[in-house]
């Protein structure tokens, strides 16, 4: 019965059996340059899935300030919309609180089977050996982002491929009150997202086996302590980005204050800021030249968002429904490119709308060189005490204090204290 | 005892008093004040006492994530949130009793200067001079506008690289290295001066209010015998605003140690150490990392500490004002 | 009585300090909003080197900032109303008559003040969703259940201050009036509210303003459609950048309705207005 009434895309399925006008709540998250950019690239969406269905979705943009919160809300009274964004670093916490429809094989099956989704996008969807609990809508990567014409005017030919390349070349390009590379220091969710990335790379796991924390390894002392060195060794940082928060590092690349940026999909907010997209180039993120003992290829976390089904809907069907609507081919061309994100499914990443040269690296990162966020039920615990941790490392840099190894050591061995509550 | 209950009957006992009687100083016993107080305590009820009871409740409660959805079944913890919030040797309770000593200092310095602030600008705008009411219009707007504006106001001024602060101390010369006030040590100050500016018109509006009701003869009558300024601040001026400041000083504490959206806007949710004032503290420990147990744990803890200085303190105060 | 020259100074002194203190911070806002973006992010300048009203225009199509404004404006008034009533009866009640319970009530009001927000988030949200539930009235999102919220946060405040004003009206006066034959409600409107305006409306403005300022529970308890400006503003920080000038220009935009309800409260505190009154 629920396929019936899902594999039909056209006009046959007349909202239901229910009768009467079927309705949805969604909550969207901000993807685009301001809410009202995104109410408006989802409401002729959204009215096309009506025409498709007969079933009204009422959707309201909600500010990623006070999503996580009003989800949570939602969890707890079993009252609020029927259709969710979440950030996909969130998905094994939310999926601990047991309030999303698991997508086991039958309701994957209904949305359009496993299959169709990107395999990396797909694992950052909940815990490992439990049916997700979402699905991807918008994925991301992290890249390194360059201003073309700062390189050429200091000579540098190619990107840095090597964490050494990347600091002899950041050197150069320092100077004049210009820097090489911008980074947002205050912001304890980006440096948690840099210091799983640099982890891979060194060797390092935040969580082992069982779930329990294991912040304070060397591997991941080590991984921490190169990406604060940038500031504090290299001084290819501006000490002032220890107290950035609020995109200020896309604002100092855009406005060529600094050559370099590692960012997720920065090409919408680059030009947001008036940077055009010829102005800069995009490359994956560096590798250590040597990899350290047991160092992963891996140069990103997996960034997105995912889509979710509450289960106090009252019409699952016609929730899942909209699920598939969103991840059909159609839509998946039609927001990603206007958000400049890659679609999550496999089927149209062939996409003329995906073969710019950002979207082309993002996807091969994602493809090749990503891992997802621990899936661990406190992954949110792990952003906020490993980055805002990072945050006073950056601090100290900032104000000239050596950081060495003993300090980074003991900033995350504190950070892993307070997990263990 | 009258013991009708609609409204009109209840307003009635005071009328037999026409009858040339001396009244006492007070209105007879009656279900009238119940009455009046009615409203009052129903929403206070609703709003405050009941889910402060729950928010109790959940303090002995294991309440993660996992529980959250059916947290009426989730598993009794007993005191373990307490011991794991108030062992000031363990890596939470250390933090907590930082984070409760930096907020100790910090509302002590902003109520201290709100008070001042309001005190002072109040008197001064007592007597008519040109301007007197744009200036009191001019120093009511911080209180006008939008925290969360005023407060991203001050984000702006302390940046590093663009901000005014900075700008003014290296143009005037007093640094040579432009400081941090967002993060590191001086993000105490930051935070202090923003409280302040935010919050001292509302001390100036209660004592201006206050002040009201001192009669002008009691000044000329204090000038009369050659009292100065300091004089007849001390012996007119804070005698008659007793009343007030009783109360505004007591609220103003208490706000300022459950201040939130301070150091919420200015820092972006995780405050430095600094500066990692209570309840921006307890905000991570309960809904950034999702534990409310432990987190309505440490408010309990906290609110036990508020109420004990709030007796202390109206101890204090209404014996003094019963002496005076 | 005279100000000496010592006093003179001293005032003006003071007064310059505070107005400079006070109006930094709004002169920023001001200049920040005519500033286009990119001159924004760059290096403070006093002057707006090209001034423009760009962000004036643009703040409205960013969020939608008139229904914020309507909301904000909304809940605080009817908060502010209700809550100030309902004060004027209680401190009437705690000030002029003595009953089993009062020093109870007066102690458990203040002490609501001490209640950490945090902690009572959750347990409220959740009382309003299964109050609704149950009686059909909508708490939970709407503006009904943020004015009953916003005019609770006020209320112990504006109890205890009134009850100090009202201490401070000599009893005389009442007793005058029952002489005269006023029952109680006579006696409260005809002679205490009269002299005790200016603690009424300092009163009025203050639940006004706890209601127009608050972030956490609004950000927990409003959908779109109810949201206020206090969280409504965080929408210019979207994604890829903060619109600075826009939310600078946005505050002091809807700042205007609220400055200009001060300055027409202004005339009630005129000293001398209440001491010739009484007197």
């Amino acid at each position: 019965m629920l396929a019936a009434s899902v594999t039909a895309c056209g006009d046959d399925s007349d909202g239901g059996s229910g009768g009467g006008a079927k309705t949805l709540t969604y909550w969207a998250s901000n993807q685009g340059a301001s809410i009202d950019f995104d109410k408006k690239t989802l409401e002729p969406e959204l009215a096309k899935f009506e025409q498709q269905t007969g079933i009204k979705v009422n959707f309201e943009v909600v500010p990623w300030s006070d999503l996580l919160n009003r989800l949570l809300a939602a969890a707890t009274s079993g009252k609020g919309p029927d259709v969710v964004n979440i950030g996909n670093t969130w998905s094994a916490s939310l999926q601990a609180t047991g309030a999303f429809v698991p997508f086991d094989d039958a309701t994957i099956g209904a949305v359009g089977g496993k299959d169709r989704f990107v395999p990396a996008a797909l694992a950052a969807a909940g815990a490992p050996g439990q049916p997700p609990t979402a699905v991807p809508l918008y994925s991301l990567s992290y890249a390194l982002y360059y201003n073309k014409k700062a390189f050429s005017d200091a000579g540098i030919t190619a990107p840095p491929t090597t964490w050494e390349e990347l600091v002899t070349v950041g050197k150069k390009l320092t100077k004049d009150g210009k820097w090489g590379l911008a980074l947002e220091g205050a912001n304890p969710s980006e440096n948690s997202h840099h210091a799983f990335a640099f982890g891979q790379q060194w060797g390092g796991e935040w969580f082992d086996a069982a779930g329990k924390p294991t912040f304070d390894t060397p591997q991941n002392v080590a991984a921490v302590k190169r990406y604060i060195d940038f500031m504090a060794v290299d001084k290819i940082v501006n000490p002032s980005n220890a107290e950035y928060a609020q995109n200020q590092s896309i604002t100092d690349f855009a406005n060529g204050k600094a050559a370099m940026l590692l960012w997720q999909a920065a090409g919408n907010a680059a030009k947001a800021q008036g940077m055009a997209p010829d102005a800069y180039g995009v490359a994956p993120v560096p590798f250590p030249a040597t990899a350290p003992a047991g160092g992963k290829k891996i140069n990103s976390m997996v960034a997105g968002i995912n889509i979710a089904v509450f289960k106090h809907t009252k019409d699952k069907d016609a929730a899942l429904q909209f699920v598939k609507f969103m991840t059909s081919d159609a839509e998946q061309v039609q927001l990603n490119k206007t958000y400049g994100s890659l679609p999550s499914v496999t089927t149209v990443a062939s996409d003329a709308a995906f073969q710019a040269e950002e979207q082309k690296v993002l996807a091969s990162v994602l493809a090749t060189s990503a891992a997802p966020l621990p899936q661990v039920a406190e992954e949110s615990k792990f952003e906020t005490l490993v980055g805002t941790a990072m945050k006073e490392l950056f601090a100290d840099a900032a104000s000239g204090k050596p950081i060495t190894e003993d300090a980074v050591k003991e900033k995350l061995s504190n950070a892993q204290q307070q997990m263990g509550s | 005892m009258v013991t009708t209950t609609t409204a009109p009957e209840e307003a009635r006992p005071s009328t037999p008093r026409k009858a040339g009687r001396k009244p006492k100083s007070r209105l007879p016993r009656s279900k009238l004040p119940y009455l009046l107080l009615l409203p009052a305590v129903a929403l206070e009820l609703l709003v405050h006492v009941i889910p402060m009871v729950v928010g109790v409740w959940m303090s002995v409660l294991e309440l993660t994530q996992f529980q959250i959805r059916n947290w009426s079944e989730a598993p009794f913890a007993g005191l373990d949130n307490y011991r794991a919030t108030l062992d000031f040797n363990g890596p939470v309770g250390e933090e907590l009793l930082h984070s409760f000593w930096v907020t100790v200092l910090y509302t002590t310095l902003s109520v201290g200067l709100c008070w001042l602030f309001g005190l002072f600008a109040a008197v001064f705008l007592q007597r008519p001079f040109p301007g007197r009411s744009l200036l009191r219009t001019l120093f009511l707007t911080p209180y006008a506008l939008p925290v969360y504006a005023a407060i991203i106001t001050w984000t702006f001024i302390y940046q590093r690289d663009t901000g005014l602060l900075n700008e003014l101390l290296t143009v005037t010369g007093l640094v040579d290295e432009r400081p941090f006030w967002l993060i590191g040590p001086n993000s105490f100050w930051a935070l202090l001066v923003v409280s302040v500016w935010k919050q001292w018109p509302f001390a100036f509006l209660c004592i201006m209010a206050g002040l009201q009701n001192v009669p002008t003869e009691m000044y000329e009558a204090a000038a009369i015998d050659g009292a100065g300024f300091w004089r007849r601040l001390k012996d007119v001026t804070l005698p008659m605003l007793r009343p007030v400041n009783q109360v505004l000083v007591l609220v103003l504490f208490l706000w300022t140690f459950n201040d939130f959206n301070t150091p919420f806007v200015l820092f972006g949710g995780s405050a430095p150490e600094q500066a990692d004032i209570i309840s921006i503290h307890i905000y991570r420990s309960s809904f950034i990392t999702w534990n409310f147990g432990q987190g309505s744990a440490m408010s309990v803890a906290l609110l036990l500490f508020l109420l004990l200085v709030t007796a202390v303190y109206l101890l204090i105060t209404n014996r003094r004002r019963e002496h005076a | 009585m005279r100000e000496t020259a010592g006093e003179r100074w001293a005032r003006r002194v003071v007064l310059t300090l505070l107005t400079l203190f006070t109006i930094t911070p709004l002169y920023v806002m001001l200049s920040s909003s005519l500033k286009p973006l990119r001159d924004v992010q760059g290096p403070f300048t006093w002057v707006p080197s090209r001034p423009s009203f760009q962000a004036f225009v643009d703040m409205w199509s960013t969020v939608p900032l008139g229904r914020y404004l309507v909301n904000s404006l909304l809940v605080s008034s009817v908060a502010a109303l209700i809550s100030v009533a309902i004060a004027i009866f209680a401190a009437f009640a705690v000030s002029r008559y003595r009953f089993r319970g009062r020093q109870v009530f007066s102690v458990t009001v203040l002490s609501t003040q001490m209640f950490p927000g945090i902690l009572f988030l959750l347990p409220l949200f959740l009382i309003y969703v299964n109050l609704g539930n149950a009686t059909g009235i909508e708490l939970y999102a709407s503006r009904t259940g943020l004015i009953i919220t916003y005019l609770t946060f006020s209320l112990p405040f504006s109890i205890w201050m009134l009850v100090g004003y009202f201490d401070s009206i000599p009893r005389g006066l009442d007793e005058a009036a029952q002489v005269d034959g006023a029952g109680p409600m006579r006696t409260l409107f005809q002679v205490i509210l009269p002299t005790a305006i200016p603690g009424v409306v300092a009163v009025t403005v203050y639940a006004f303003m706890t209601a127009w300022g608050e972030v956490l529970f609004a950000s927990v308890m409003t959908d779109e459609n109810s949201r206020t400006l206090a969280v409504g503003l965080q929408g210019y920080a979207t994604q890829y950048n903060v619109y600075w000038n826009q939310v600078m220009a946005a505050s002091l935009v809807v700042s205007l309705p609220v400055v200009a309800g001060f300055l027409m409260l202004q005339r009630y505190f005129v000293a001398g207005l209440t001491a010739g009154a009484v007197k």
